[in-house]
């Protein structure tokens, strides 16, 4: 049985401008162990899927819709906000996208590497400490005695995103959600940070689900991968799959935008022209139709269903014979 | 952090002969004479003259701003002109506790009041209560202290006979007699301050509800009431900190005027009948002693960072 199981899951925001479908309906499944990526640009509604899983989306202005969300065997939806708060950070925690926010200035790291556990697992001050020097080392922090005693703004942007993650180790979750982890990293601090969760959450066997716009992050760490566009899932497949035979326009469009080793040097990259949607005003055709290449006036008339492109693979478009054959050709 | 301290402190000494200066000579522009009042009655100018010679200000006025800056050096600050000539630092002495009790209780009411009302209007935004207490807030505000001060008196002291009306009792003879006189004067002169604390502790609280890290700590499953008080509210409470000083300037400054309505002989009474009379030592020894009191207080303000915020450290 997959450890979570997303389902149909629907999620509006209520603005000023007009209702925001940010989640439209949007499926997908993490075995135990397994890291899922989940990929989209800004504002594709990636992270408001996540929240939604701790129930940490703000109620108002945001409202679940639709779906449910279904971990351990247990609709999420339905708990209460207590039933809830035992979850969170227990069996399912978060790495945030910002180290440099993510933790609160005026207390000690050790102070916040341990509320967790001494809350939730009931472990004493001398106990949650010395698990909190385990878990910094776990993590590659030097001299974590001293260290915890330290304040936030004695941690670089990296060693933070390292105390979040022991932070999220600390309880010994089944799931963790990384929502771009290390997106507001140095580039070379990034590899270093993924590589750890890797190897901790293999090693650990937790189940990861990564938030990403890099589909670097994805092909070299994520077992799954789920495009989303615009609110909704457009591609699903394994990583493998995604790289090699990418079926949507808007997968293909973004490979074509980042730069890759297996390509002649000097290639150029192509950008996808324009810009994300306005989720205030969808209309009922593909939301991907304006900037799609591929795109016939028989896309402005419904949205498309995942279909079937082979092993697990699946992509919602209309237009999915030509691609292929074109790309063939 | 202790060469920072001295830096302070000498910078406090420059602050208080600017002071005890400008007081010195702003004074003696003043028109109006402290011996011709007094002999107005008998009518002889010659017996002013006398008295005038006895305190020294016969002489040229560099040379008496020479001799009170040597005198206030020294610790003397020299004696009272009107009536009996008693030390101007008894005057003080005895004054000065009631108006310290006064404006701490009204430090610490304003405190008691504004905190739980900042922070419930914050938790419940655009609720009937958070609407309340804005209300509240704001006529608090606009209230001149003297007034809300004759309110209680009829209410609590004409009406309930709760309170007393009027008077000071010392510390040393009960802490009922002595807080039954001042609660009443204290919540005066704190009510426009702890309307300006509860209005910013909303909008801070609000501003840290919404950071990250308050974010992370709701996703480590923590309970909400440990969440807001030990994870949001001191973040809230930093800038409060820095109004802090600007508030012991606001009460001392109310003290002053709610001190008459009490009828407490505190030093906003010795002030303004030092005033009023052209009593010059005794204007200046007060004003010199609220002008130490605010700028200690200030310092103390700046030390008070570096408790609640580790990332403030002195050098």
């Amino acid at each position: 049985m997959a450890l979570l199981e997303v389902k149909g899951l629907g999620l509006e925001f209520s603005s000023p401008g007009g209702t925001v479908q940010a989640v439209n309906k949007i499926s997908y499944d993490v075995e135990p162990g397994e890291i899922v990526a989940v990929v989209g640009e800004s504002g594709s509604g990636k992270t408001a899927a996540a929240l939604s899983i701790l129930g940490l989306v703000p109620q108002p202005p945001g409202k679940i819709v639709a779906g449910e969300i279904s971990f351990d065997g247990q609709n999420l939806l339905d708990l209460s906000e207590d039933e809830m708060r035992r979850i969170r950070g227990r069996r399912i925690a978060m790495v945030f996208q910002e180290p440099m926010t993510s933790l609160n200035p005026l207390l000690t790291i050790g102070r916040q590497l341990t509320e967790a556990m001494r809350l939730h697992l009931g472990l004493g001050k001398a106990a949650a400490n010395d698990r909190a020097v385990e878990l910094m080392n776990m993590v590659g922090i030097s001299d974590p005695q001293r260290r915890l005693g330290q304040y936030p703004h004695h941690f670089s942007g990296g060693m933070r995103q390292r105390v979040m993650i022991a932070m999220v180790l600390s309880c010994e979750p089944e799931l963790i959600i990384a929502d771009e982890p290390t997106t507001a990293l140095d580039v070379t601090i990034q590899a270093q940070i993924l590589s750890l969760m890797q190897d901790l959450t293999e090693k650990l066997g937790v189940a990861m689900v990564i938030i990403t716009h890099n589909l670097g992050v994805v092909a070299r760490y994520a077992d799954r991968v789920n495009v989303m566009y615009a609110g909704r899932i457009v591609e699903h497949g394994t990583a493998v799959e995604l790289y090699r035979n990418p079926a949507h326009p808007y997968t293909i469009g973004l490979l074509n935008s980042v730069p890759r080793l297996d390509r002649p040097r000097g290639s150029p990259l192509e950008p996808i022209p324009g810009n994300p949607p306005d989720l205030t005003a969808l209309g009922r055709g593909c939301a991907f139709m304006p900037r799609c290449r591929f795109a016939t006036p028989a896309c402005g008339e419904a949205t498309p269903d995942l279909q079937d492109v082979g092993g697990s693979h699946v992509a919602a478009c209309w237009e999915l014979e030509k691609i292929r054959s074109g790309k063939a050709a | 952090m202790s060469a920072y301290l001295i830096r302070r402190l000498l910078g406090a000494v420059v602050v208080m002969w600017a002071v005890a200066t400008l007081v010195f000579f702003m004074l003696r522009m003043v028109p109006g004479d402290p011996f011709l009042a007094m002999v107005f009655d008998t009518g002889d100018p010659a017996a002013a003259d006398d008295m005038r010679r006895a305190f020294g200000l016969d002489k040229p006025m560099y040379v008496q701003y020479l001799k009170y800056l040597q005198q206030v050096l020294q610790g003397n600050f020299g004696n009272s002109i009107y009536g009996s000539g008693i030390p101007v630092s008894q005057i003080i002495a005895e004054a000065f506790p009631r108006t310290m009790s006064l404006t701490l209780l009204g430090f610490f009411m304003a405190l008691i009041i504004a905190i739980p009302a900042g922070l419930i209007s914050a938790l419940k935004k655009h609720t009937a209560i958070d609407h309340g207490v804005t209300v509240v807030a704001f006529l608090g505000l606009s209230m001149p202290d003297f007034w809300l001060a004759i309110l209680l008196i009829i209410v609590f002291a004409a009406q309930l006979h709760w309170l007393p009306a009027i008077g000071y009792v010392a510390l040393d003879q009960g802490f009922w007699p002595w807080f039954s006189h001042l609660i009443m004067p204290a919540i005066a002169i704190g009510t426009p301050f702890a309307a300006i604390i509860a209005r910013m502790i909303r909008s801070s609280m609000l501003e840290v509800l919404k950071a990250d890290y308050v974010q992370v700590a709701r996703s480590k499953g923590l309970k909400h009431s440990y969440l807001i008080f030990m994870h949001a509210m001191p973040n809230a409470l930093i800038p409060v900190i820095t109004v802090m000083g600007i508030a012991l300037a606001l009460l001392m400054a109310g003290a002053v005027v709610v001190e008459n309505v009490f009828a407490i002989k505190g030093l906003g009474r010795v002030l303004i009948q030092g005033i009023l009379n052209r009593d010059y030592p005794v204007v200046q020894g007060a004003i010199l002693v609220v002008s130490v009191i605010f700028v200690l207080a200030n310092i103390l303000v700046d030390m008070m960072y570096t408790v609640i915020d580790p990332r403030i450290r002195y050098q």
